[in-house]
């Protein structure tokens, strides 16, 4: 009898524990979603229904205008190839650039790698604006430490080009390369020692080894940095609005969306913000889309990858 | 020197020397950036804000002017000052929610339920979406503004509910500080969820390195799932509390105003020295942060060793 009260109180405290589970999370995935919801609906409202008081998701009259607009003003396609040659390009050097750095602070100490270790996680601490003034006289007029003057007997103005992300990623010091070749160590750390030890005595020199059995080892590793550097290189305005002025790519073409929409669509139609605002949503939603449908296809390598590269200690 | 080449040419055929040599190799590339691309503008920065500098046609003309940037920075510009305290609040006002929320939405997303993986692909969507210049936009959108304003409007239960929530925590002899802080947090969940995607992943990956073994152990001795997590789950993530913490301190540098601040005197205004002060005023403050939530985090993380 007792046991039975027992099994129904536990049972109800169960059952309400799933219920209150449900609805937290139910409630923040919507808030999670909402802004991305919003978005969709408002890209494919008519602009008739901006002032529609019954319309406040599902639009009354359906249209692609926005769609249309926003491709254009944005000159999408050739906007998404140069984002994704440009993300693409600097993620796979970034990532083969951290895991060289990152496997040599792990298993091949040398005297004062610790101490370039320690300037790695400066890397991380220091925020990126102090540098970024710096950097951009660098960059415009580059000299290289005065090699490139000594050969052609002035400087160059790497700027409004893909150098400076490609000498940055190659030499594993782009956005937030600490962090990865942080990863790189720890997930290096985390594989047993045998394993080099049996390749060596197999006749593997310290090269083979490494890109024979590490870095195959190393493979959810990799992919978290992939993913990492990929999506924050998309999205980063921090370093691409200082370094490319003309260029044609997502997140400069987002950061001048206002500026431009008012320019193409102020003059030609009503100059209503409303309206404006509306086809700045779409470009947005437009800007994000393929990060989105990559990521439906990668998100389950994510918790996967992260468990076992180590950062959790 | 014949003595140490010699002793380098030895040490080459040995496997440990040969690890060296590699080891030079690899972080060859990483050291040259690292030189070039931080150490170099890093110092040069410094040296900026020592100085001040005017632009002319033979380039960049450095006078040394002492501490009267940072002096200009912290007493006569008018925005930096408030900026800067008003970001250093967030970081201290949010940091604990943000670590708080995702641990508890992690041990959430551990348990089994349907629809589980479902959940986190949304919840690590924040990864994607709150970043660089996506939120920069999303604040400014009108059509946005209108909808909540609308949504307000019409759920006038939603603002009646937190007032309601504030009472009834104020009446029940709950620290009025905490109270506002609590509400405060309900108010910003967007901030507060959009930030915590990659929180939440590090420690979920983090509670799913605890053997089971743990909690059957726990469980065969009559833990309840509630003590299960304070007394099993909290030390085990412990280490990564700090990381966390670490994590969102320098996550918070992007989307601080302070950047846009130092971004504006520097490239707007040509104000390369008083910029250069402002950045590295706002890089000490943040270590101070760091060092001081370090020092306290560090003497209760629990490490296994």
């Amino acid at each position: 009898m007792r046991l039975a009260r027992f099994l129904k109180l536990y049972k109800i405290k169960r059952f309400s524990w799933s219920f209150i589970r449900f609805v937290l999370i139910a409630g923040l995935s919507f808030v999670i979603l909402y802004p991305i919801l919003q978005k969709i609906s408002t890209a494919i409202k008519h602009p008739s229904d901006l002032y529609s008081p019954i319309v406040v998701w599902i639009p009354e009259n359906y249209t692609l205008d926005n769609f249309k607009n926003a491709l254009s003003i944005m000159n999408y396609w050739d906007t998404l190839f140069n984002t994704f040659a440009l993300a693409g390009l600097t993620t796979l050097l970034t990532t083969a650039s951290c895991a060289l750095a990152g496997y040599a602070f792990a298993r091949l100490r040398f005297k004062g790698s610790k101490v370039l270790f320690a300037g790695v996680i400066l890397t991380i601490l220091v925020p990126p604006t102090t540098i970024l003034i710096p950097m951009y006289m660098n960059l415009r007029e580059f000299s290289l430490g005065g090699i490139i003057p000594l050969l052609t007997g002035r400087t160059v103005n790497l700027l409004d080009s893909y150098w400076p992300f490609i000498l940055t990623s190659i030499t594993a010091n782009s956005l937030k390369a600490g962090l990865y070749i942080f990863i790189f160590t720890q997930f290096f750390r985390g594989i047993p020692k045998v394993i080099e030890e049996a390749a060596y005595i197999d006749g593997a020199g310290v090269g083979t080894t490494f890109f024979r059995i590490m870095l195959p080892n190393a493979f959810p590793a990799i992919v978290t940095v992939f993913l990492f550097s990929f999506v924050w290189q998309w999205n980063d305005s921090f370093y691409t609005t200082t370094y490319l002025t003309s260029s044609n790519v997502m997140s400069t073409q987002l950061s001048s969306l206002p500026y431009n929409l008012s320019n193409v669509l102020g003059n030609t139609t009503n100059s209503d913000p409303f309206y404006l605002s509306m086809v700045q949503d779409t470009g947005i939603l437009l800007a994000i889309l393929p990060l989105i449908i990559i990521y439906i296809f990668v998100q389950r390598y994510f918790v996967q990858s992260v468990e076992r590269t180590g950062i959790v200690g | 020197m014949m003595n140490v080449l010699k002793k380098m040419g030895m040490s080459i055929r040995t496997y440990e020397g040969q690890k060296v040599l590699w080891g030079i190799l690899f972080v060859s590339p990483w050291l040259l950036g690292f030189v070039f691309f931080f150490l170099i503008p890093l110092l040069t920065s410094l040296q900026y804000s020592f100085s001040n500098i005017e632009a002319s046609s033979e380039g960049l003309q450095m006078t040394f002017v002492g501490f009267a940037n940072f002096i200009e920075a912290l007493t006569v510009n008018t925005n930096f000052n408030r900026q800067l305290i008003e970001s250093m609040m967030d970081i201290v006002i949010n940091v604990p929610l943000i670590i708080i929320f995702s641990l508890f939405i992690a041990v959430i997303l551990n348990q089994k339920f349907f629809g589980r993986s479902l959940t986190r692909a949304i919840f690590f969507l924040p990864v994607i979406l709150a970043s660089g210049v996506i939120l920069t936009l999303e604040s400014t959108s009108l059509v946005q503004e209108i909808n909540q304003q609308n949504a307000a409007s019409g759920g006038l239960a939603n603002a009646l509910g937190a007032f309601e929530l504030e009472r009834i925590m104020l009446r029940a002899g709950v620290n009025e500080f905490i109270v506002s802080y609590l509400t405060g947090a309900v108010g910003r969940i967007y901030e507060i969820v959009s930030q915590s995607g990659v929180q939440i992943l590090i420690f979920l990956a983090g509670i799913q390195t605890i053997s089971p073994q743990i909690y059957e152990a726990a469980k065969m001795e009559g833990a309840t799932g509630y003590e299960a997590f304070w007394k099993i789950t909290l030390p085990m993530v412990s280490p990564l509390i700090l990381v966390n913490m670490v994590y969102t301190i320098i996550d918070s540098f992007t989307r601080s105003p302070v950047t846009d601040l130092i971004l504006s005197t520097g490239f707007d205004n040509f104000n390369f020295g008083l910029s250069s002060a402002m950045a590295w005023l706002y890089f000490v403050s943040i270590m101070l942060i760091l060092l001081i939530s370090t020092y306290f985090i560090s003497k209760k993380v629990f490490y296994q060793e």
